[in-house]
């Protein structure tokens, strides 16, 4: 689960954690009153304007409707012109900001509409790092990853200068251990006072890691002040969805209107769905078969609309739900259902079938490749009910029926 | 021969609700040694098991059977009673690293843990407890490990497997029933299946079940199974260069997976660039993999790769 960056930083700041002070705001007049308060608390004239959404790349990204204003704007407007000139082009901004839609390399080509804005204290930036604490899949713990190259996407430095990335590991028993936060501070050339703060924002950040069940925490850039303080600029945070159970607080900044209503609503009904481009939709039982249908759609020449897993148990309201689902993308042109029923009896996903598609009434070609326990039960099942259903004999003629069915 | 349990394995089950005792009926009229539960607030109770024998399980037994497993509050009193070497957990995700360690604890040979949706930080710190212990550990959200008509331990359906000469190893739960099905329908069948599982933290891994497979007289060839997310086919890739004598043959879901996106298992996710199929495929094939190139293709693939060895 993903949390936007205002709410990472109320999570890091309630730590201790340093961050610089900033409202989130989603009018224009509120984003205008957000200036001077931040402006008298910091001394500093300087304030920034940032894009609320769950994707990164904000600050090279453009507005659709304003191809010329970022996603993330420094507005030094008060440096000259004091308080009343920030205020008028925070207010400019923000007015141009909101509502409008925001396209960053993250977010796709649609873009993603801007409703609140996170108002920012200034910063006098002496150096730009990069921390996070992550998975390691190969250990299986997570590592703190950190880089002098601040600023730059972490995959570009993995691939371009990786002697530029120093890692510690973190022991679930003990934690990031003192001397490895030593470590990563020397590594990223920290001295004198920035050393030491830098040494406590990491520590900081590991214990945040584990006590939050996050599967990601990202801060790009770190900053070193010049007056040494070490704040996170940038807070990237998103949460491993198996322990979210332990942390209340943290579901509650869940924002659906980031998510795709599609894939919400499945998960309503015990469903692993997720929403592609293509024009075959399918419904499979298993999430590795379910990959492995996308795939032999594929194969055949034709596009899958989605992967849906419909799980151990499909009753027929579940699939009921999944055609409902799937047959809503109007780009759908043909349906291929692929189960392998083991423990589940293929008689009673076929009589799920038929019931889903009387209810449902499907209007589009429908391929049913049945396999495993009751096969032959459940195949004459499907061809004494009257529907139109294709029976198919394996994954492959069903991949191929389906797109046959659909071309003509 | 087979690899991690056969007709001798005596199992214990942790986790006796709804689940675990759906399955353990499925294991005991399959044949396989169930001879104990464990729950902490239900020692000494026992839990009754009857009905008809399934056929293409363990030959040789009489048409309906009557099991009373005992139940006991630890692993360690489980063990104690019933001489078990292995529990299979169907303990609810909180709890269930908790189990995992405390079978280490007991000092089992084997657990297999069913168990789907257990937390991350839950199975790092299990996996670190794992280090100082001699527990194997396959799983979690695995569908569990067979060898037919000898042992079924988890959530497999018994009769699509069939006695043979291929080791099968996945990530998948129904890929792996896939892969299984066209090798007996290609009369290779199997020696043992593994489901090694579909999180980013388990326990036995690709080259571990590799490694038992190539030391297996009776295995001839081994299909692995793989999935988009983490390196462990890359590494399974380098051991296979190294080490492997047996042919092996591959399929790895999620060619069309797209980018950043959880593919249902937790551990079935490109991030960062890293993970995609194509790396995998491209890595397995350089170790002379022979990879299907459709899952209808994985028993076809099996006999090609056990050719070309032949061949040689």
């Amino acid at each position: 689960m993903k949390i936007h960056e205002f709410q990472a930083k109320q999570l890091m700041k309630a730590r201790g954690i340093p961050v610089p002070d900033g409202h989130e705001v989603s009018s224009v007049a509120d984003a205008i009153s957000a200036v001077a308060p931040l402006v008298e608390a910091s001394g500093n004239p300087v304030v920034v304007v940032k894009s609320q959404i769950h994707a990164g790349g904000r600050g090279k990204g453009r507005f659709k409707q304003d191809p010329d204003l970022a996603g993330v704007n420094v507005v030094t407007d008060g440096i000259a012109g004091g308080n009343e000139a920030a205020k008028a082009k925070v207010g400019e901004l923000a007015a141009r900001m909101l509502g409008s839609t925001l396209v960053t390399v993250q977010t796709g080509p649609g873009g993603k509409e801007v409703t609140r804005l996170y108002v920012e204290q200034g910063v006098d930036i002496e150096r730009e790092l990069y921390l996070s604490v992550l998975l390691d899949r190969a250990v299986s713990r997570n590592v703190v990853m950190a880089s002098t190259e601040g600023g730059t996407e972490i995959e570009q430095v993995a691939a371009e200068t990786p002697e530029k990335i120093i890692r510690a590991e973190i022991d679930p028993g003990f934690g990031l251990l003192d001397f490895q936060a030593r470590e990563l501070a020397y590594g990223l050339g920290l001295e004198g006072v920035a050393f030491k703060n830098g040494v406590k924002f990491i520590k900081a950040i590991a214990s945040a890691a584990g006590e939050l069940d996050t599967d990601l925490i990202e801060i790009n850039p770190l900053v070193v002040t010049t007056d040494g303080a070490v704040m996170a600029l940038d807070a990237k945070m998103s949460f491993e969805s198996n322990a979210l159970y332990r942390h209340p607080d943290v579901q509650d900044m869940r924002d659906l209107s980031e998510e795709d209503a599609a894939e919400i609503e499945a998960s309503g009904y015990g469903l692993s769905f997720i929403k592609l481009d293509g024009t075959i939709g399918c419904m499979v039982n298993g999430a590795g078969l379910a990959m492995a249908t996308m795939d032999i759609i594929k194969y055949v020449g034709a596009e899958p609309a989605n992967f849906l897993d419909v799980g151990g148990g499909a009753e027929k309201e579940q699939v009921a739900a999944a055609f409902k689902i799937i047959t809503r993308d109007p780009r759908v042109r043909g349906i291929f259902v692929n189960i392998f029923g083991g423990i589940m009896l293929c008689d009673t996903i076929a009589q799920g079938i038929v019931d889903a598609v009387s209810e449902v009434g499907l209007r589009m070609p429908l391929v049913v490749r049945l396999e495993g326990t009751n096969v032959d039960l459940g195949k004459q099942i499907l061809n004494e009910s009257g529907l139109n259903i294709v029976s198919a004999t394996d994954m492959k003629d069903g991949a191929e029926k389906i797109l046959e069915a659909t071309q003509s | 021969m087979s690899v991690l349990i056969d007709k001798d394995t005596k199992v214990i089950v942790q986790g006796m609700g709804k689940t675990g005792r759906f399955h353990t009926d499925k294991a005991i009229a399959y044949g396989t040694q169930m001879v104990g539960a464990v729950h902490p607030s239900r020692a000494g109770q026992t839990e009754v098991f009857e009905g008809e024998t399934d056929h293409s399980g363990v030959p040789g037994r009489s048409d309906t059977y009557h099991v009373e497993l005992p139940i006991f509050s630890t692993v360690k009193d489980a063990m104690a009673t019933t001489q078990a070497t292995v529990s299979v957990v169907y303990v609810p995700p909180p709890f269930a690293a908790d189990a995992i360690m405390e079978a280490a604890d007991a000092g089992l040979d084997l657990v297999v843990c069913v168990t789907e949706g257990i937390p991350v930080a839950d199975m790092v710190k299990a996996k670190s407890y794992l280090k100082s212990k001699n527990t194997r550990l396959v799983g979690p959200n695995c569908p569990g490990v067979i060898t037919p008509r000898q042992c079924k331990i988890g959530i497999m359906p018994g009769y699509i497997h069939e006695v043979g000469r291929i080791g099968v190893v996945s990530r998948s739960g129904t890929l792996t029933y896939e892969a299984v099905h066209q090798l007996t329908q290609v009369g290779l069948g199997q020696t043992t299946a593994i489901g090694i599982g579909g999180d980013p933290v388990n326990g036995t891994d690709f080259i571990d079940c590799l490694s038992l497979f190539n030391d297996d007289p009776q295995t001839e060839g081994v299909i692995m199974i793989g999935e988009i997310g983490g390196t462990a086919e890359e590494e399974a890739a380098a051991w296979i260069t190294a080490n492997m004598t047996k042919p092996v043959a591959g399929f790895i879901a999620g060619t069309t997976a797209p980018a950043g996106k959880r593919m249902g298992h937790a551990g079935a996710i490109i991030a960062g660039g890293k993970g995609t199929a194509a790396d995998k495929i491209s890595a397995l094939g350089a170790a002379g993999v022979v990879i299907a190139p459709t899952p209808t293709d994985m028993g076809q693939a099996m006999l090609t790769a056990m050719e070309a060895i032949s061949d040689r």
